[in-house]
């Protein structure tokens, strides 16, 4: 599934006070089976701007296409487009409302008119994906597992609509570090095992380094810069001043060029810095 | 002598009672914690650092064992205000810890419930949003505010009380990297500048690396406990129990596995800056 | 966006109508609607004019902006006057069908309806002067007497600043649930009555539990800044009387005074 965005704009409250706009002449291609770093400081427009590829929020103006169909057309049936476009929102677990876990995961589905017994494969399907064990929770609470747990429970009810394009809003925010991890793990498997396209926007540099195939960065309702992860965290000055982080290993290697080495500045991971370190201090190359 | 110490926590059992089940959550806890520390809890969900944070408030009070804030037993009533009074708290979600509709009405919540002559509350508002950097918001609404400047004014709501410690559970949990910055540096401020006490409850490591004392809890038991650079040396062992170690720890071990003859305990990039520099020269 | 809305639709100028106590202006308030009860006559409506355009003028609210607050009660305005119009009885002037319109009816229809509009214009002056803060104080300043007899005034008050405080949050929060169920395929806007109340369920319950966490987490956090209800409580911005609240008293009562000398003459 791609996405091309072409000159897309949005205008919050239009002629009254309140006026701001969130989104500025935003062009993006995105291919299928991509997987996008989306970070941005607090009210760059990530949010708004991911609501948009599922008809969320209408733009002001420009044009979007999800496969090839452009969905910003009037009279588009947003229904359609909603299956394809998956989003979880930031907190997903705030969406919970069924008695069961197995009936709150399979609220999409038959929303899409499935019969029953798809819509039960379907559950199952989507909580082995999110690693839990069907048996066990399908009949629970959902409100009773957690916290963790919750948020899975949330973001399978989207994968169990079968999306082919799935954008996730910060979804580790608040998990403590195994929580995150393992949501990013299974992140990564829906990614490789089952060719989706991604998009995940993330505040964390060090995640979004290690996951994604190309970064977008947004400032101020615009694409500030895009690039593989070395390349984007590479130009850390930028990034700083748009309020955003860099790897610590990414700031240790600039520094270390500070001192008058020429050490490669693209690099993220503690893998990769150690063995560029080390073959530094060994004296192989480099220097 | 008992007296000194800012909170003092004894033997603290403490049992969630359930409908089916109950549940442990602290398990014979001792904690000292001095006039003036910066001491960071840290833990992943359901540890129980949460509980010991309410239970220096008197939120919650002990199963068994004792909790005592500058001498005062928590489980004595007659103490409970001066208790709360005396250690302040923030909370996790910066939206549901502010009453008012006006910033400073919110600050001045505090000190209209201890009875405060009104010209007293003006002053300690004006002066504890000067402290959080936000005076020039006073009379913004608090929900066109950010997360970071929400939280800011939760920390000065607590300024106002004049507490002798603050207790932050989980304050950044809910912020972005910006507003974790501001709270971080006014936390750090209120304890370098005013000696505030600051007990700091967090799963971001990277939090804990300016603390004085780094505690670390799983499964309502206190496991490790140590300077930030003690703790962080123990790789292996804060890994498996599920935490994050500061990436330039964790390069540091890695490089020292590799042979390379270098500290494990390097928290920040400008100490590992300087240690490679003098181990490339001597090559 | 929903949260930019401004609940109570305060509309500050800084003029002498909003400097007034918000004690002054409530009892006004009341003075007020209670005058206009007593009237009979339409001529008594010039006082009622002359008075609220003055206030309106000293305000400096935008009449524009006023007027606005009618605009949701149009219908309620339009059937008060549609009722009068056909039910009362007398002389009938126009008949549709089983429909009569008698000259009574038409007399007693604009009546009615000049009534309400006075009255929402009144009652909105006092939100668009009066901080919603400033108002719930002057209401609990007021009830404080009748605590005697077991009006909780303080917690009523606090209870509406709570409220306050958390619409635009809850506003907030349903656009996001909102959002979350349609992006899973839930529909809010077609179906007949029946499976549109059923479509809220998703919305609904979400944000009620939300609603209880964060009570639950307000009152914790109310607690440990020491409250403990409005005993020994004190007050950042006390309340003052001032002279223009003499003043704003004068007029009041020469206003209700007309009103009654009015009812009892013409």
């Amino acid at each position: 599934m791609s996405i091309k965005i072409e000159k897309l704009n949005h205008i919050y409250n239009p002629g009254s006070p309140f006026q701001t706009n969130a989104l500025e002449n935003i062009d993006l291609e995105v291919k299928t089976g991509e997987f996008i770093g989306l970070i941005g400081h607090t009210g760059s427009g990530k949010s708004t701007l991911v609501q948009h590829l599922n008809g969320l929020l209408k733009p002001t103006s420009g044009k979007i296409w999800i496969q090839g169909e452009e969905i910003t057309k009037p009279g588009i049936k947003m229904k359609q487009i909603r299956k394809k476009v998956g989003l979880v929102f930031q907190y997903p677990e705030h969406q919970l409302f069924e008695e069961t876990v197995y009936s709150d995961i399979a609220f999409g589905p038959s929303n899409l008119g499935l019969s029953d017994n798809e819509i039960a494969s379907r559950v199952k399907e989507a909580m082995n994906l999110v690693k839990l064990p069907y048996d066990e929770l399908k009949d629970r609470s959902p409100f009773d597992l957690s916290g963790g747990q919750r948020r899975r429970v949330a973001i399978a009810g989207v994968l169990a609509m079968k999306p082919e394009i799935l954008i996730l809003d910060e979804p580790t925010a608040s998990l403590d570090p195994r929580g995150r991890d393992e949501i990013l793990e299974q992140i990564q498997r829906f990614h490789q095992e089952f060719g989706l396209t991604i998009i995940l926007v993330s505040h964390s540099m060090e995640d979004i380094g290690r996951l994604v195939n190309r970064i977008v960065v947004m400032d101020g309702g615009k694409i500030a810069l895009t690039g593989i992860p070395g390349e984007v965290f590479s130009r850390s000055e930028e990034l700083v001043n748009m309020g955003l982080g860099v790897p610590q290993i990414t700031t240790l290697m600039k520094r270390l060029n500070g001192e008058g080495y020429q050490l490669p500045e693209d690099l993220f991971t503690v893998r990769d810095a150690k063995k560029t370190i080390l073959e530094w201090l060994r004296g192989n190359n480099h220097a | 002598m008992e007296n000194e110490l800012m909170i003092n926590v004894e033997g603290l059992t403490f049992i969630y009672k359930g409908q089916e089940s109950d549940l442990l959550a602290l398990d014979h806890i001792d904690l000292k914690i001095r006039d003036g520390d910066h001491v960071v809890i840290i833990g992943h969900n359901g540890s129980g650092k949460s509980t010991l944070a309410k239970q220096m408030n008197a939120l919650l009070l002990p199963t068994d064992g004792k909790v005592h804030v500058k001498g005062m037993d928590t489980r004595d009533d007659d103490s409970l205000w001066k208790i709360r009074q005396t250690a302040g708290m923030v909370f996790q979600n910066p939206d549901n810890q502010i009453v008012a509709t006006i910033v400073e009405e919110d600050v001045a919540f505090g000190p209209e419930n201890l009875g405060i002559d009104p010209t007293e509350i003006r002053k300690r508002v004006d002066q504890s949003l000067l402290a959080v950097d936000m005076a020039e918001y006073a009379q913004k609404a608090p929900h066109l505010l950010s997360g970071g400047q929400k939280q800011r004014i939760a920390i000065a709501g607590v300024i106002a009380m004049k507490p002798d410690c603050i207790i932050f559970d989980e304050p950044t949990a809910m912020l972005d990297p910006s507003g974790r910055k501001e709270v971080i540096r006014t936390m750090q401020k209120l304890n370098r500048e005013e000696g505030i006490t600051i007990v700091h409850i967090t799963h971001f490591m990277e939090e804990a690396v300016d603390a004085g004392r780094v505690v670390v809890m799983e499964d309502g038991k206190i496991v490790m406990e140590g300077s930030p650079r003690e703790i962080f040396s123990r790789v292996a062992e804060l890994k498996k129990l599920g935490l994050d170690v500061p990436q330039m720890t964790e390069l540091a071990q890695e490089l020292k596995d590799e042979g390379i003859k270098i500290a494990s305990n390097i928290l920040t990039v400008e100490e590992m800056v300087s240690v490679l520099c003098q181990l490339k020269l001597k090559n | 966006m929903l949260k930019d809305i401004t609940i109570g639709q305060h509309y500050p100028t800084g003029s002498v109508i909003h400097g007034l106590d918000p004690r002054t202006k409530i009892i006004g308030t009341f003075a007020f609607m209670a005058g206009l009860f007593l009237i009979k006559s339409f001529w008594a409506y010039i006082v009622v004019v002359v008075l609220l355009g003055s206030v309106i003028l000293i305000s400096r609210i935008p009449l524009k902006y006023v007027l606005k607050g009618l605009r949701p009660l149009m219908v309620l305005i339009l059937v008060t006057f549609l009722i009068n119009l056909f039910m009362t009885r007398g002389e009938i002037i126009f008949g549709v069908g089983p429909l009569n319109m008698t000259r009574e009816g038409l007399r007693q229809g604009v009546f009615m309806a000049m009534r309400l509009i006075f009255l929402i214009v009144g009652t909105s002056l006092l939100t668009l002067t009066t901080s919603p803060i400033t108002l719930t104080d002057g209401i609990e300043h007021l009830l404080n007497p009748f605590r005697k007899i077991g009006v909780p005034a303080h917690e009523l008050a606090m209870m509406m600043t709570i409220a306050l405080r958390f619409i635009p949050t809850l506003l907030e929060e349903t656009d996001k649930i909102m959002k979350a169920q349609i992006a899973r395929g839930a529909d809010f806007e077609s179906g007949n009555i029946m499976n549109r109340a059923k479509s809220l369920v998703p919305l609904l319950v979400p944000l009620f539990i939300s609603s209880f966490r964060r009570a639950d987490d307000l009152a914790m956090a109310m607690e440990a800044r020491c409250y403990r209800g409005g005993e020994n409580r004190t007050r950042l911005k006390a309340l003052q009387w001032r002279k223009n609240d003499g003043l704003a008293f004068v007029v009041i009562s020469g206003y209700f005074g007309l009103m009654i000398l009015l009812r009892l003459t013409v």
